[in-house]
């Protein structure tokens, strides 16, 4: 019975990834109007199961990629895969308002550089807090907390100890996490309502499914917006980290 | 049809990606510099051309929509494969790190919405003076 089932789970696998998230939308629509009154979003109730399923996936399996490293729910892989991902982001730009992406042109830029330097200075000031000292651990811990591809590409420039590379990774999945969890309930606290706002958020929370999951949850109206500056962030991040943030820190700490 | 639509959206994915990619051999940066955004402003500028010139029918425009439409699902799926317990398992150290990052752009997305509005509003709380110390 079993080994039928996954013979057909793996053969359709995007199907039946399908499948299982509309029951999980369907689901969590529902909890969302009979528990909340529609005042919890759907959609962030939805993402609230995903995380909680991946994490009972990680810690089933011990691997890595939560859910999906169960076999007969790979096919979830495709469907939330970065070339899925993407495909959709870009077609949400369809019907964007051109004028309101304009205005908060140049201030998305600004939210990109305090974005990535206020995120830095919270991580290297909790590495500090914990004893660390050496200015390439607190630079590759720093940059973790940016995005968690940042911190283990300017761990690897500059030379970082491997458990010290794990750390930054942590904390970049912490970041990535939180965003989708706590945005819809902070969002009105800080006026994340309208486009502006968006490309704001994005340029400074910057880590592509921390934005894509939060603005989801919250509006996905807003989506399109947050995403085009937050797909700057890393690559900036990137640019960023091993040369003048590591210097930064190297004159700082000798 | 909608295929045209669809093709359109891959097209536009597709060039925007790679320009990404391309960048960051460029600048010699391990990341993609922007493709999404790339594409998607593409999507938006070639997108409204062809749509002026009648070169994008409703049809057509459905098989963009579609995917826009499946965007939450597909996010969904994403958080369903996210190293949840790689997170939590990191120690009181990493957790700290990213929650102490997420606050701080939590706390500056008014700062900075505010900073580049045109028409800064008439705070009244410089005329308030501040508060006298308490004595101990």
């Amino acid at each position: 019975m079993y080994d039928s089932i996954l013979k057909v789970f793996s053969a359709y696998s995007l199907v039946a990834g399908f499948a299982i998230i509309g029951i999980t939308m369907w689901l969590s629509y529902w909890l969302s109007d009979k528990l909340t009154h529609g005042r919890l979003h759907g959609s962030a109730i939805a993402i609230l199961f995903g995380l909680l399923f991946a994490y009972i996936g990680g810690a089933y399996t011990g691997g890595s990629k939560g859910l999906v490293d169960i076999p007969l729910l790979s096919g979830i892989g495709i469907l939330g895969g970065a070339m899925l991902r993407d495909f959709a982001i870009v077609a949400t730009g369809y019907g964007v308002n051109v004028d309101e992406l304009k205005r908060a042109g140049m201030v998305g830029v600004l939210a990109l550089f305090v974005g990535i330097a206020s995120s830095f200075v919270a991580g290297v000031g909790v590495a500090m807090a914990f004893g660390y000292t050496d200015s390439v651990s607190l630079t590759t811990i720093g940059t973790g907390a940016v995005t968690y591809i940042v911190g283990p590409v300017t761990g690897a420039a500059i030379g970082a100890s491997s458990e010290v590379m794990a750390l930054s990774i942590g904390a970049g999945l912490v970041k990535a996490i939180l965003v989708m969890i706590a945005t819809p309930f902070v969002a009105p606290y800080i006026g994340l309502n309208n486009p502006r706002s968006a490309v704001i958020f994005g340029g400074l929370i910057g880590t592509s499914s921390g934005v894509a999951g939060g603005l989801a949850a919250t509006d996905p109206k807003l989506v399109p917006y947050g995403c085009l500056t937050a797909a700057f962030y890393t690559a900036l991040g990137c640019l960023l980290g091993p040369s003048l943030l590591f210097l930064i820190m190297r004159g700082l700490m000798g | 049809m909608i295929i045209y639509g669809v093709a359109f959206l891959a097209f536009c994915t597709l060039v925007g990606i790679t320009v990404g990619e391309l960048l960051g051999k460029l600048i010699g940066v391990p990341a993609n510099v922007g493709g999404v955004g790339i594409a998607m402003m593409m999507l938006i500028f070639l997108g409204g051309y062809l749509q002026k010139r009648g070169y994008l029918n409703l049809k057509s425009e459905q098989g963009i929509e579609f995917w826009s439409a499946v965007y939450i699902p597909i996010v969904v799926a994403m958080a369903a494969q996210q190293n949840v317990y790689g997170a939590l398992s990191g120690g009181p150290m990493a957790i700290l790190a990213g929650v102490a990052a997420v606050v701080l752009a939590f706390v500056l997305v008014p700062v900075l919405d505010r900073m580049g509005q045109k028409k800064p509003e008439q705070q009244d709380d410089s005329e308030v003076s501040p508060l006298p110390k308490l004595p101990r």
